[in-house]
């Protein structure tokens, strides 16, 4: 069962190394988007470091919305899916394989990154822990989201744009609490309420959205 | 209307199975491009699916395939709704369609390999390996696809077929598309021995092909406006 996920998951890497300007592109935005905001907002340490959780956040939403809609497209249009969805396995496997190869290709740059946007921003040490801690647990809902959004607008004109629209209030709950603990760890409050949240989240969308992506694929393939 | 179109030449082996549609119509929007369709696909035989263009052989392909839902009707796998057989019905049907199913940032051979794992078959890499030999593509075999020809990506996907010998029920659409006529005779031999051991065929090709017992199969007699 394990092995079908983590081959898919070293298939679709073994892509993304093969295709390394186009997996990297996520991480490109999310570092120049997110390098913007000093520019534009000005250089007083106080407000960077007040509006960076919020930047940071905001800015791993948009990458990872980026890459996200690439997750079954190109298997879609050179006729890998549809083997997919023939194949006596679980077709939830598949999905959650290439899930796995979106976070580790596209959320786990991001979580890495996070850090010297944090130094970017002039935020302190704990802030910037809780801030990277917060990625790590909140970048795998958006990959899990992503899918069931890229799954729904498979194959649609616009499909990409879509997904923007289908998935980013979906994931207002994880910006909340995302950026709610970093704000709590600076005033010198417990963060462990967000965490606690942040993983029911994580468990709630890990059971959930890999079967509704697979229930949409097959729909969209019909 | 009710028509077997099937030829059977020798007895299925241990784990082929028969692929079977009763009653089926299908509905592109509001067409309803045929209704009635009864089809057996029997160990052993080889059927040519005829019709002329938008009369619904692709269609009628994916929907034998499990990947489309027809608009009426039922598809049996050895006498059991294909729901109900489940993984098994997936395992003795193949189905290669107008797509090829290769990455173009992959070797041949390791997307021939990903469709073997896909197939639940063991040794991927080696049976890829052997599959491309068979097909006349061992020179290519650690090229990345996007550097083929499309015969060589026709022949790579049509690969997939001689992953194994088990007499699964073949869907081929167009399979004979951008092949030389070295590869159609290849292709050819290979659909033939596959009904010879057991197995089943149901193939659309616009080209002339010649094929020994094959039984013709017109669509326009279902069509349904």
């Amino acid at each position: 069962m394990s092995s079908m996920i983590l081959t898919v998951a070293r298939r679709d890497l073994l892509l993304a190394r093969r295709r390394r300007v186009e997996a990297l592109l996520p991480l490109g935005f999310f570092v120049v988007a997110a390098g913007l905001f000093p520019i534009g907002v000005g250089p007083e340490p106080q407000t960077l470091r007040q509006i960076a959780p919020g930047v940071v956040w905001v800015c791993a939403l948009l990458a990872a919305m980026l890459s996200v809609t690439q997750m079954f497209a190109s298997d879609h249009q050179d006729g890998s899916l549809e083997q997919m969805l023939l194949s006596p396995q679980p077709l939830l496997l598949l999905v959650l394989g290439k899930v796995l190869a979106h976070w580790l290709a596209s959320g786990l740059p991001l979580v890495l990154a996070a850090p010297l946007i944090g130094l970017l921003f002039g935020m302190h040490a704990p802030a910037i822990a809780t801030l990277t801690a917060t990625l790590l647990l909140g970048t795998p809902i958006l990959s899990l989201l992503g899918a069931v959004g890229a799954a729904l607008t498979l194959g649609l004109r616009s499909g990409a744009a879509l997904v923007f629209l289908l998935v980013l209030p979906l994931t207002v709950p994880a910006l909340i609490f995302g950026t709610g603990a970093v704000v709590a760890v600076d005033s010198g409050l417990s963060a462990q309420a967000h965490f606690s949240l942040l993983g029911a989240l994580l468990i709630l969308n890990g059971l959930g959205a890999p079967l509704a992506a697979a229930a949409a694929l097959r729909i969209s393939l019909d | 209307m009710t028509v077997s179109p099937v030829v059977s030449r020798s007895g299925g082996g241990p784990s082929s199975g028969v692929l079977a549609a009763r009653g089926l119509a299908c509905r592109r929007g509001r067409r309803l491009l045929f209704r009635g369709l009864d089809l057996t696909l029997a160990p052993g035989s080889v059927t040519w699916l005829r019709g002329t263009n938008g009369s619904g052989k692709t269609s009628l392909m994916r929907i034998l395939a499990g990947l489309s839902q027809p608009a009426e009707g039922s598809i049996t796998w050895n006498d059991l709704p294909v729901s109900a057989a489940g993984a098994g019905a997936r395992r003795g049907v193949v189905y290669i369609g107008h797509s090829n199913a290769l990455k173009d940032d992959l070797t041949l051979a390791e997307s021939v390999a990903f469709l073997a794992v896909l197939a639940e078959l063991d040794e991927p890499a080696a049976r890829a390996q052997r599959a491309l030999d068979r097909l006349g593509l061992a020179s290519r075999r650690d090229a990345p696809v996007r550097t083929l020809s499309q015969g060589q990506r026709r022949r790579g996907a049509l690969a997939r077929l001689a992953l194994d010998d088990a007499p699964r029920a073949w869907i081929l659409d167009e399979p004979f598309d951008a092949l030389d006529a070295a590869s159609v005779d290849l292709l050819s031999r290979l659909i033939v021995a596959h009904a010879a051991g057991g197995g089943a065929v149901l193939l659309t090709s616009h080209q002339a092909i010649s094929l020994a017992g094959a039984e013709e199969l017109d669509l326009e007699r279902w069509r349904a406006e």
